[in-house]
């Protein structure tokens, strides 16, 4: 479980959220400009809270009382980027494969898994300059999953996308929650997609 | 006779003032990316200076410097028992300072150009900083260094007021290109000035035109016209 309670001075307000996550897909729903991505950055470690703490399973990955901040890089929180973040100058494998921590045959299976599951095997030899939406949305999920992580958070994940590929995005995401069985952690400002994904809603004003 | 001298000393001047350039040039640019402090314009337009100066202004100051009895100038002689006024190296110091300025703003405009939310993405995927900086942030800014190296080369290469000063004209010893080029000219032997004329014109234009060549043919995301 995923326990978060963290205030952050922003310009204009002062965010102040307290949630807990279990192992399914908790929504974080709000307009523009309430602080949604701030919290993942903060979940993430790529901002650091002023105050509270955050403790994925009993680990402390930041506390304000305690003055612990385990930096992103050792979190073990990947993130989906809202414009997927891919590497421009890596081609989809290599992008897949950028937070493998060692190549072995665990890895070679996970890496097949998620080509499968996600039908991206017949684009890894390409750059991310010739994906599509969509494309780049599964292969950013596949990149995001390969790091083993023990919690995946995605930034309005699906709002880049037409309408009949988010309808299909969503089920596969559901599916692959279940699948992996972490907790994931997604931004929207979309009511419908809140409904239609969260296992749990968490509203920020 | 065709003296080649002066071209090699000026190649070998040139590659040494673009390594220590291009480390701290790139190094600075780095670090002073994300810092904010209030002398920052200042230490920027420090940096800047020897661009605007007068090439023999910088040279003059490099010269109180490094001078015998500059602060430089002593401590190498107590520490060293040396000196480096009127030698190459005082060369290739004023190359180095007069290039720095181009090395650091293309570097500052590469890294600037860079993402950072890629960079963001490769730290939650477990990577070190030591490691974002290598696969993602210098690969991403290559295109720029590039340029910065180029020009930092060529500058260098065709460096006379400073060096001048700083490093005399010695022949044999410390007479680079330029230098060459005008006491040739001066002694009035225009075809060997016009010989140096076409050999540095040839270097520059080869590098210039080779890094447009390569920046088009590259492809993915990296431009596809020319860098200049």
């Amino acid at each position: 479980m995923l326990q978060v309670n963290i205030k952050k001075e922003l310009p204009g307000f002062t965010l102040d959220v307290q949630f807990s996550v279990e192992n399914n897909i908790a929504v974080l729903f709000g307009p523009s400009g309430c602080g949604k991505t701030t919290t993942l950055r903060c979940i993430a470690g790529l901002i650091k809270p002023d105050a509270g703490e955050i403790i994925n399973n009993g680990k402390i990955l930041f506390s304000s009382e305690l003055q612990t901040f385990i930096p992103a890089n050792q979190r073990r929180v990947s993130y989906m980027f809202q414009e997927y973040a891919l590497f421009p100058h890596l081609n989809v494998k290599k992008n897949i494969w950028y937070g493998v921590k060692s190549h072995n045959q665990i890895a070679e299976k996970l890496y097949k898994q998620l080509l499968e599951l996600l039908q991206i095997e017949h684009l890894t030899e390409r750059f991310t300059n010739k994906l599509s939406g969509g494309e780049k949305q599964r292969v950013a999920l596949a990149r995001a999953l390969m790091a083993e992580p023990e919690i995946l958070l995605l930034d309005e994940p699906l709002s880049a996308l037409d309408e009949e590929t988010r309808c299909q995005l969503q089920i596969e995401l559901k599916r692959m929650q279940k699948l992996w069985n972490i907790p994931f952690i997604l931004v929207t400002h979309d009511r419908n997609e809140a409904k239609a994904l969260g296992d749990k809603v968490i509203y920020l004003a | 006779m065709t003296e080649w001298q002066p071209v090699i000393l000026s190649i070998k001047v040139a590659s040494m003032s673009l390594v220590l350039v291009s480390i701290s040039g790139i190094v600075l640019a780095y670090w002073l990316r994300r810092k904010d402090f209030s002398a920052k314009p200042l230490v920027e337009a420090l940096f800047i200076m020897p661009l605007v100066l007068p090439p023999v202004v910088t040279g003059f100051l490099l010269l109180l410097l490094i001078g015998k009895q500059g602060p430089v100038g002593r401590l190498l002689t107590d520490i060293f028992h040396t000196q480096i006024i009127f030698t190459p190296y005082a060369a290739v110091l004023a190359g180095a300072v007069v290039a720095f300025p181009l090395m650091y703003q293309s570097a500052k405009a590469a890294f600037q150009g860079v993402d950072t939310t890629l960079e963001d993405a490769a730290r939650t995927l477990g990577a070190s900083e030591w490691r974002v900086f290598w696969t993602v942030t210098i690969p991403l800014a290559w295109p720029g260094l590039v340029a910065g190296l180029v020009l930092s080369f060529s500058r260098a290469l065709g460096e006379f007021g400073a060096t001048i000063m700083v490093a005399g004209n010695i022949p044999g010893k410390t007479q680079t290109l330029p230098l060459a080029i005008y006491f040739a000219a001066e002694s009035n032997d225009l075809t060997m000035a016009g010989f140096y004329v076409l050999i540095i014109s040839v270097i520059t234009f080869s590098a210039i035109y080779g890094l447009n060549t390569w920046a088009r043919s590259h492809n993915g995301a990296w431009p596809d016209k020319g860098l200049f």
